[in-house]
């Protein structure tokens, strides 16, 4: 009985969550056609709404995220060097830390980082907008929520998480060298040029691509739950923190399936 | 009864579940050019919803609903989107944009519809907040004002575009009855000054009495009467009556339907 009852759940739960990720998809390609069919029925995306997202998630987010990336290229660092000083090859550390860092670390610090500031933002302002009925009076006024809210996120999150993720390949380099120069004793300029050798484009790419699917993954996730709101400030609150654990989640198994098909 | 005026609301067997629960039941109305339409109805009769779907928020379940000539239930989302052009709403809690200035509220329909240049589109702004008596509180935010207030900015943004139908969900509920007669007034205003057509969904007699052309009784989501002051007042109707006397509903219980939602166990199997 019990086991029936646990295997009907289980069913029940798949069920909900393909809904949900055909949610998701209708989202994106909603956003998608007011982004490029909007302009030609006089109804644009705002150029001015796109910037004050790139505003609030990218500028305000730049300081952590150079302090975050800066501390996990020195943890690199230690941890790489510790490692390496077994077979007395601690020079060698420079090459782990620049494909870690470039291919890993930094997309997945700032998806993560940006999950939590923006994602969360953007569940919770879109919910209190459901509750308040403000969605409501968009639609009556004849504005598309999705064209108004949805639409310019995702296009600042595609901006300005590769950029965020670039600028933190930089910053968590620059902590790793600075671990391992005053360490092993390499110069900063050595140190440079031995990452500039060992480093492809091909290598900053694989960063950066995951940086696009994460901001998408972040922008949807984000609205899908903003909409789901009912019920007050309880509900709004109930799916802001669903969206941050699922977004963190989502980035995180995109991230290994990545990682799984590009490394092998 | 005006059959030669213009029916610019038109809706015919009207049907509309929430999941699965039906909440209208067959509503047809015809609303005529220039006339305030009050839809009255106890709590919970499906006033609000009756609106909703008058508004096009939801797909109904059977049944067509005319705005100016469109079938609303079958047009496409740009013929929508030109009628919204025309169609003023000032909803139940306000519904002002809570990130947005009060005057950047009364601004969006305009930013939205028209071409005008910014200079113009704020001078319209200030003018509609004037009619309304909120000149000069267009630099506050939304939480920075009263119940009142707030209604009366959701009037002038919902009156921004000089639409022809204006739809107004329970403009006095929780106010004191001095600024409800002003709304009242306000309305009747509107209706004389701009010629608009206006729905009204109210629980306030005094208010529906006042404003109204016309009423529409709603019941547990049927209409009971539809018909002038004088003959909603005459009526002699059970539950009309009870309405107009505020006399509490006496509800013949039948005691299977009884036990059967106490035990919450479906009527057949008691
Ligand atoms: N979003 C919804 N989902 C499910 N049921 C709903 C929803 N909104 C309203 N209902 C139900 O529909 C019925 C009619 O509600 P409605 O809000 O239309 O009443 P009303 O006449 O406006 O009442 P009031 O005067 O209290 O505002 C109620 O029984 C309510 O439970
Ligand atoms: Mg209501």
């Amino acid at each position: 009985m019990n086991a029936l009852r646990g295997l009907e759940n289980l069913g029940r739960g798949t069920v909900r969550a393909v809904e949900e990720v055909g949610y998701l998809g209708a989202l994106l390609a909603e956003s998608l056609y007011w982004l490029f069919v909007g302009p030609f029925r006089k109804q644009p995306v705002r150029v001015e709404a796109v910037f004050q997202q790139m505003r609030q998630v990218g500028v305000n987010a730049v300081p952590i995220v150079l302090m975050l990336a800066f501390g996990v290229g020195v943890m690199l660092a230690i941890q790489g060097i510790h490692t390496m000083k077994t077979f007395g090859a601690e020079s060698k550390v420079v090459i782990g830390i620049a494909l870690s860092v470039t291919r890993e670390f930094s997309s997945l610090i700032v998806g993560i980082l940006v999950a939590g500031r923006s994602g969360s933002a953007m569940a919770a302002r879109i919910g209190t907008m459901v509750v308040n009925q403000e969605i409501d009076a968009l639609r009556v006024i004849g504005i598309n929520p999705v064209r108004y809210l949805v639409a310019p996120a995702l296009v600042a999150l595609l901006i300005v998480v590769p950029a965020l993720t670039v600028l933190a390949d930089i910053a968590a380099l620059f902590g790793g060298a600075v671990y391992t120069s005053l360490d092993v004793g390499i110069s900063l300029a050595a140190y440079a040029q031995d990452t500039a050798d060992v480093l492809t484009v091909d290598d900053v790419m694989q960063g950066v691509n995951k940086a696009f699917v994460f901001a998408v993954l972040i922008a949807l996730i984000g609205a899908a739950n903003g909409f789901g709101a009912t019920g007050g400030a309880e509900g709004v609150g109930k799916v802001t923190t669903r969206s941050v654990v699922m977004s963190i989640s989502a980035i995180v198994m995109a991230d290994m399936l990545f990682t799984f098909f590009l490394t092998r | 009864m005006n059959s030669e005026r213009e029916a610019v609301i038109r809706v015919r067997d009207l049907v509309t579940h929430y999941g699965e629960r039906q909440i209208l039941k067959g509503v047809s109305l015809d609303v005529h050019a220039g006339e305030i339409m009050v839809i009255m109805g106890g709590s919970g009769s499906g006033k609000s919803t009756f609106l909703r779907f008058l508004l096009g928020l939801h797909q109904p379940t059977s049944g067509s609903i005319e705005l100016l000539g469109q079938d609303i239930t079958q047009l496409d989302s740009q013929g929508m989107y030109e009628l919204r052009k025309k169609m003023g709403v000032s909803f139940q809690g306000g519904a002002l944009f809570n990130s947005m200035t009060v005057g950047e509220n009364v601004q969006l329909p305009l930013r939205e519809h028209t071409e005008l240049d910014d200079a113009t589109i704020e001078i319209m702004s200030r003018l509609k907040l004037e009619l309304v008596n909120l000149g000069g509180f267009d630099r506050l935010m939304p939480a920075q004002l009263s119940g009142g207030m707030v209604k009366r900015a959701a009037l002038a943004r919902a009156i921004a575009m000089d639409p022809r139908l204006l739809f107004f969900d329970e403009p006095s509920a929780g106010l004191d009855p001095v600024v409800s007669a002003e709304l009242d007034e306000l309305i009747l205003k509107l209706r004389d000054a701009l010629n608009m057509t206006i729905v009204v969904v109210t629980h306030e007699l005094d208010s529906a009495f006042k404003i109204a052309d016309r009423i529409t009784v709603l019941d547990q989501g049927d209409i009971l009467l539809v018909g002038t002051v004088e003959e909603v007042r005459n009526s002699d109707n059970r539950r009309v009556q009870d309405l107009l006397n505020r006399r509490p509903r006496e509800e013949v219980i039948d005691p299977d339907a009884y036990m059967a939602r106490l035990t919450d166990t479906p009527l057949n199997e008691l």
